[in-house]
């Protein structure tokens, strides 16, 4: 008790609405509640909570266990993306946009590379298409991934956990094959993608997606039918379809609901109506409904890599970036003995052959390219629901405004009628089946 | 305001230069647009302003030109969609005008008319815009008396059709009406669209910052907001803010 004491973030102070008491774990017989009237109690959970999915601050009103008010912080990881993106280049703006979400950066950087690309008119060729499918589809693979494991280890379930970031890391190494980084890969750019698949990558794709149809049972075995996970999570965090379009959730939420709105089924892009695959529902708008939705769409993400890497293995050769060399990056990457660099025959080219393609190289490299002033929004299916652009272009080299819609944003507003009336339990399983991901929420 | 003929030369050169796919820039820029709306005049660049110099920057000028108006018809379930709205009466004057641009619509509410329209725009059964997608803001600082812009995304899942709302308020008076109370989801964007760009939504249960600090001064976002330098151990000297910096634009 005098150890406590004298703990300076461990003590009670008094305030106008009662007092307030600091506890850090353990020590909650240290409270003299005796002066406190009723079970009426303010709980801060957060920022810092291994249960809040990142820097998540909730404030809960709780009478007993059951809360009776919830509501969420969010800023604590606002890192001013948007407004740095306003002195950045339209291509380097890719590179900032892909940390928000960071579980799922390809859905941030097809977000913003479809907007601009909407501004300037232009369209990426097919293979990048089929290049920004395949790796979108891994992406939400790997994201499910994150959003199983975390959700099972935050209710005890630490073998889903540690299944869970084993395949992720399976999907992670296929990114940093193609792209040459695990996250953060700023790969999409405006007009194509960064650089073309390296050698051997269609093996190893096939043979990684072989290996994950072998481990992707195991999470139904694991969990569909456990009695103390259905316990967990069945009934909780209930929200349906009329809740959902009021507070503006959308993803595997909402289609937990029974409605099948699919931004790759219902406004198609990058061809997503060529490839054969179901929209998932399921009639039960709880938490254990969303973790159903997302393992069967795994296994739908899994049918579309399957047929995006057997369209790439017969587009060899074919350009990933539009041929219009006003726009189009001007030098292709390669792997060298000291590591990834400009490759030795551009670097030929414009020191050695040509001034003028050492002028251009500069110019499209410092200066960028112009887009036509206006605005445009583009929206794609990220993991977590639909993620927006909005961008707004003055004539310039970089955005005059960019602004992104997050789904994680959105969907958090979800909270407090998820949680509310429910047990304090069970607020930690309703924000893990939303998902969200605080680098997005934030931005 | 300026007519389209006056300016139409440097337009096209502007869609020329900016990339090479000159075929695609000319259907993107409607024909029919009569109006061009100038929203800033740029002269200089790289530093460079006036004359004295030999590099030709200091002679540049630049009209920032947003797409103008675009007049009838607009094309596809877009007429549907517009001519549904003209048949309420209350929405009388509610349209400032209608841009038809790169495949998207966008019309200009004034702003005492924003909770009517979007009350139709969400209940009527030919509209029926179920879903609010976005809200953010934009700052024009040089658009005397329309410094202030907020966009709303309005997405109807029943007709599988997006528009675009915006909205304008001066400076002296950054008020909207707050549509909470048609999109509750717009709770937190509106928070957020104060909190970067101060302008304030009439109605909203609770306009508090939501990702900036509570004590925060200014609104990041806006274009006037000012940015740090950083100093550096040399002699004193200093990065000049990224907006001060020499550029391109």
């Amino acid at each position: 008790m005098t150890e406590t004491v004298s703990d300076p973030y461990a003590s009670t102070t008094d305030s106008a609405e009662g007092p307030v008491f600091t506890v850090t774990g353990q020590d909650w017989d240290t409270i003299d509640a005796s002066a406190v009237e009723g079970d009426h109690l303010v709980i801060n959970m957060g920022p810092q909570h291994p249960s809040t999915h990142g820097v998540l601050r909730l404030i809960l009103e709780i009478d007993g266990e059951t809360v009776r008010d919830a509501r969420a912080g969010v800023g604590y990881l606002h890192t001013g993306i948007e407004k740095n993106m306003e002195y950045r280049t339209w291509t380097q703006g890719v590179t900032f946009c892909t940390r928000m979400d960071y579980v799922a950066p390809f859905s941030n950087e097809a977000a913003y590379v479809m907007a601009v690309e909407k501004l300037l008119g232009i369209e990426a060729p097919e293979k990048a298409q089929a290049m920004r499918v395949l790796l979108l589809e891994l992406n939400r693979i790997s994201s499910h991934l994150v959003c199983l494991a975390t959700g099972g280890m935050e209710i005890g379930a630490l073998t889903v956990m540690t299944c869970g970031f084993r395949d992720r890391e399976l999907i992670l190494d296929l990114f940093e094959m193609i792209t040459g980084l695990r996250m953060n890969h700023a790969f999409f750019r405006p007009g194509g993608v960064a650089q073309d698949l390296p050698a051997g990558a269609i093996e190893k794709l096939r043979s990684t997606v072989r290996l994950l149809k072998k481990r992707l049972p195991e999470y139904a075995a694991l969990c569909n039918a456990n009695p103390i996970f259905k316990g967990r999570l069945k009934g909780v965090g209930h929200l349906d379809l009329a809740g959902c379009l009021a507070l503006g959730l959308t993803g595997p939420v909402l289609r937990a609901t029974g409605y099948d709105w699919d931004l790759r089924k219902k406004q198609p892009y990058w061809g997503y109506e060529t490839y054969d695959f179901d929209v998932v529902t399921r009639d039960e708008p709880d938490a254990y409904g969303r973790f159903r939705v997302r393992l069967d769409e795994m296994w739908e993400s899994i049918k579309i890599v399957e047929q995006a890497i057997e369209r790439l293995a017969g587009m060899e050769g074919q350009p990933v970036m539009v041929a219009d060399k006003k726009i189009a990056w001007p030098s292709q990457l390669s792997v060298g003995s000291d590591g990834q660099g400009n490759s030795a025959e551009h670097i030929k080219h414009i020191m050695g052959e040509s001034m003028e393609a050492l002028i251009h190289h500069f110019k499209i490299v410092t200066e960028g390219f112009r887009v036509p002033a206006g605005q445009a929004y583009a929206s794609i299916e990220a993991p977590r629901g639909e993620i927006g652009c909005h961008l707004v272009s003055d004539g310039g080299t970089r955005p005059y405004r960019a602004h992104f819609r997050d789904p994680s944003f959105v969907n958090l507003q979800g909270t407090s009628v998820m949680s509310e009336g429910g047990m304090l339990s069970d607020v930690i399983v309703a924000i893990a089946s939303i998902d969200p991901v605080m680098g997005g929420v934030d931005r | 305001m300026v007519d389209a003929k006056g300016n139409k030369d440097e337009r096209d050169k502007g869609t020329e230069t900016q990339d090479g796919s000159h075929e695609t820039q000319s259907e993107l820029v409607k024909s029919d647009a009569v109006e061009l709306e100038i929203v800033e005049v740029r002269e200089g660049a790289f530093g460079i302003h006036g004359t004295g110099d030999t590099t030709g920057f200091g002679g540049l000028t630049r009209p920032v030109i947003m797409p103008g108006a675009s007049q009838r018809p607009y094309g596809g379930w877009y007429d549907e969609v517009a001519d549904q709205l003209a048949t309420i009466t209350e929405l009388d004057e509610a349209i400032e005008k209608v841009v038809v641009d790169r495949g998207e619509i966008t019309f200009f509410i004034r702003r005492h008319k924003l909770l009517d329209t979007v009350t139709h725009l969400r209940n009527d059964p030919v509209l029926r815009f179920e879903f609010c997608s976005s809200v953010s803001g934009a700052h024009f600082p040089h658009e005397t008396g329309r410094e202030l812009h907020v966009v709303y995304h309005l997405l109807s899942m029943t007709h599988n059709r997006r528009i675009r709302l915006e909205v304008v308020a001066p400076d002296e008076d950054p008020h909207i009406p707050s549509v909470v109370s048609i999109y509750p989801t717009a709770d937190w964007q509106e928070r957020e669209t104060w909190d970067m760009f101060g302008i304030v939504f009439d109605g909203h249960p609770a306009l508090a910052r939501i990702l900036m600090p509570d004590d925060w001064p200014g609104h990041p976002q806006r274009k006037d907001y000012p940015l740090g330098g950083i100093p550096v151990e040399y002699k004193g000297g200093t990065i000049a803010p990224p907006d001060q910096r020499r550029s391109y634009s």
